[in-house]
């Protein structure tokens, strides 16, 4: 154990807080995900290595194996969908849906192969990655959730826990077992007295504000907005002003992939991240989630930026016992919170 | 000469094992109130809920002279059905506001601010209320609040499970006086009462629903006349 140097405190508060922030994000994800549609987003973390590991790719000149997971989503999805258009009698509309998703397949498939090889500038390979990983979410909730709408919160647990399972395995397909680091999107460091703060984690820290205040008025002053969050309220109610549960867990899933996406992206050129870093990623989200009870979007985003505080604080005097710290603390934060919360039963309709 | 906005015709409608309801039919006239009556547990929230597509049937349920079948619920919101439900399902911790705005939700169009300002005028109460949280409101309140949001929706069809449920005799007075406004509008109604003589009272047409089957049925000032009615329903 390394004595403790104060001076050395605000670095390690600085990198806290820039990890914290990318937490925080992935807890409003998770938080949302689970309010409207009642799934614990076990899979939420494998978005940010998805995210990184294809802006990754790009930066080497080749094809992300990202865009062959979305064409074989966007098929099944396609033909799921006018399977069951066709069984309500509405073959014609079914033939149309998997027109435009082939269209659209093979436009994605066109944009990706003449963008990979190019090199483009770093901003334009943001660009191509938030649109190849975002649809994933839509597409998993498609293929995976929308089917089991009705289903147990347990019963979508266990498929979450599968996804999981396999999105690891396709990642350590598509992008091998080694680690990659993504460029810094600005070089140096910013002085402010004592305290030296990188271009990069100021960037992350203001673009995760940025985007926590666009998810803020998105929900207060929109009405897709408030239909989310109707949703997640009173799912009778909702469905009773005409908005359907499966577009608003599809929009959800969106909102997830794209947030867990940008993650990636912002945490890319300060940990290295691997195929299988989700699950930790995703994990420290979800203690700040849990501190949150999975209900409150501002006590998550605190909880997890304290997550991100504690890892960084832990890593330097404790390392070894870094993810012991951090996860043993879920512990008291749980007991309180049974001890605090009402039991609200599970659905009320 | 008024044609059916709403014919339902032999419904059968089970939970589980149980048929709640066992063949039930009846219509709902463009522009009319249509009340049903019927003691605890005659299937009166049943009818409601499977014409509306909560609650899968089976039978006829035709709807400005289409079938509804395998339409689902948010479909028929869109299509100008709006229920009322018994438990009135508001969004409790979301305001007043964006419970009436949601309302308007299946509209297309963002022309709602005009039936926003409507619907505050009707019920003045939610105007001074509209920061508040909805769980927090009466139930007094609660009730207009949730005619509200099915009104945001310019519908049609008004379905009202019990609107009057828990409130005081005075306030359920002003509820039927507004549905009677309502109707003036230009809005069919089917009222599901408790309080069988006031709302046969504002009713063009009634129906009397006992175990899952219609009973008696006629013009409203008939039902109220009826002797067999009068002994159960209307206390003497
Ligand atoms: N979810 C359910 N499962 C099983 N039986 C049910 C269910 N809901 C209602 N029932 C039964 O169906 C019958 C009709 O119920 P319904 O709620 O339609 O009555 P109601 O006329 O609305 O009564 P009330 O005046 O009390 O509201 C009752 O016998 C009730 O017990
Ligand atoms: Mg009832």
């Amino acid at each position: 154990m390394q004595i403790f140097d104060p001076t050395i405190f605000p670095i390690l508060a600085a990198d806290g807080l820039t990890n914290g922030a990318v937490y925080a994000l992935l807890a409003l994800a998770l938080v949302l995900v689970f309010a409207v549609t009642r799934v614990i987003f076990i899979p939420q973390g494998e978005f940010v290595v998805f995210g990184t590991l294809t802006l990754a790719t790009l930066q080497l000149g080749r094809t992300p194996g990202t865009l062959w997971l979305v064409l074989a989503l966007l098929g099944i999805a396609a033909l799921m969908e006018a399977f069951s258009l066709a069984r309500n009698g509405q073959a014609r509309r079914g033939l149309v849906t998997v027109g435009v998703a082939a269209l659209l397949g093979v436009g994605t498939w066109a944009v990706t192969d003449w963008l990979a090889p190019l090199k483009a500038p770093l901003w334009v390979q943001v660009i191509l990655t938030l649109g190849l990983v975002a649809p994933l979410g839509p597409l998993l909730y498609r293929v995976v959730y929308q089917p089991l709408q009705n289903a147990t919160v347990l019963v979508l647990l266990i498929a979450s826990v599968a996804l999981h399972l396999v999105l690891t395995g396709l990642a350590l397909v598509f992008f091998g077992p080694e680690g990659s680091r993504t460029p810094a999107f600005f070089e140096g460091n910013l002085t402010l007295g004592q305290v030296t703060l990188s271009w990069q984690s100021l960037l992350v820290i203001v673009a995760s504000a940025a985007l926590m205040l666009g998810l803020y008025l998105f929900f207060e002053r929109t009405m897709p907005g408030k239909a989310l969050r109707a949703t997640a309220v009173n799912r009778l109610g909702a469905r009773l002003v005409g908005i359907s549960p499966s577009s608003a867990g599809m929009l959800t899933f969106t909102l997830a992939a794209l947030i867990g996406a940008l993650g990636g992206v912002l945490i890319g050129p300060s940990v290295a991240v691997t195929y299988d870093s989700g699950f930790l990623i995703g994990l420290k989200g979800f203690v700040g989630a849990i501190i949150g009870g999975l209900v409150s979007y501002p006590l998550a985003a605190a909880g997890a930026i304290l997550v991100g505080l504690i890892e960084s604080f832990a890593s330097f005097s404790l390392s070894a016992w870094k993810e012991v710290i951090v996860f043993t603390l879920i512990l008291p934060v749980l007991l309180w919170r049974s001890l605090t919360t009402r039991h609200i039963p599970e659905d009320e309709e | 000469m008024t044609s059916n906005l709403l014919e339902v015709r032999d419904l059968h409608t089970r939970y589980g094992r149980v048929e709640a309801l066992s063949g039930v039919s009846l219509e709902v006239p463009a522009g009319h109130i249509v009340s049903v009556i019927g003691a605890n547990g005659a299937g009166k929230t049943t009818l409601m809920n499977s014409v509306m597509g909560i609650l899968p049937s089976t039978g006829e349920l035709i709807y400005e002279g289409q079938p509804l079948r395998g339409i689902p619920l948010e479909t028929r919101v869109a299509r100008g059905i709006s229920l009322v439900p018994e438990r009135r399902d508001l969004f409790a911790s979301m305001s007043v506001a964006d419970n009436l705005t949601l309302g308007a939700y299946s509209r297309r169009q963002q022309k709602w601010r005009g039936d926003l300002d409507h619907v505050y005028e009707r019920f003045s109460r939610l105007l001074e209320r509209r920061k508040q949280l909805a769980g927090t409101l009466s139930g007094g309140e609660q009730q207009m609040l949730a005619i509200g949001r099915a009104l945001m929706g310019k519908p049609r069809l008004l379905l009202l499970d019990e609107p009057s449920l828990g409130l005081a005799p005075l306030i359920v007075r002003d509820i039927l006086r507004i549905v009677k406004q309502l109707q003036a509008e230009g809005v069919t109604v089917l009222l599901v009462e408790q309080n069988a003589r006031a709302s046969l009272a504002i009713s063009d047409s009634g129906y009397v629903l006992e175990t899952g089957e219609v009973k008696l049925s006629g013009p409203a000032r008939e039902l109220a006349q009826n002797p067999e009615l009068t002994a159960s329903y209307l206390g003497g």
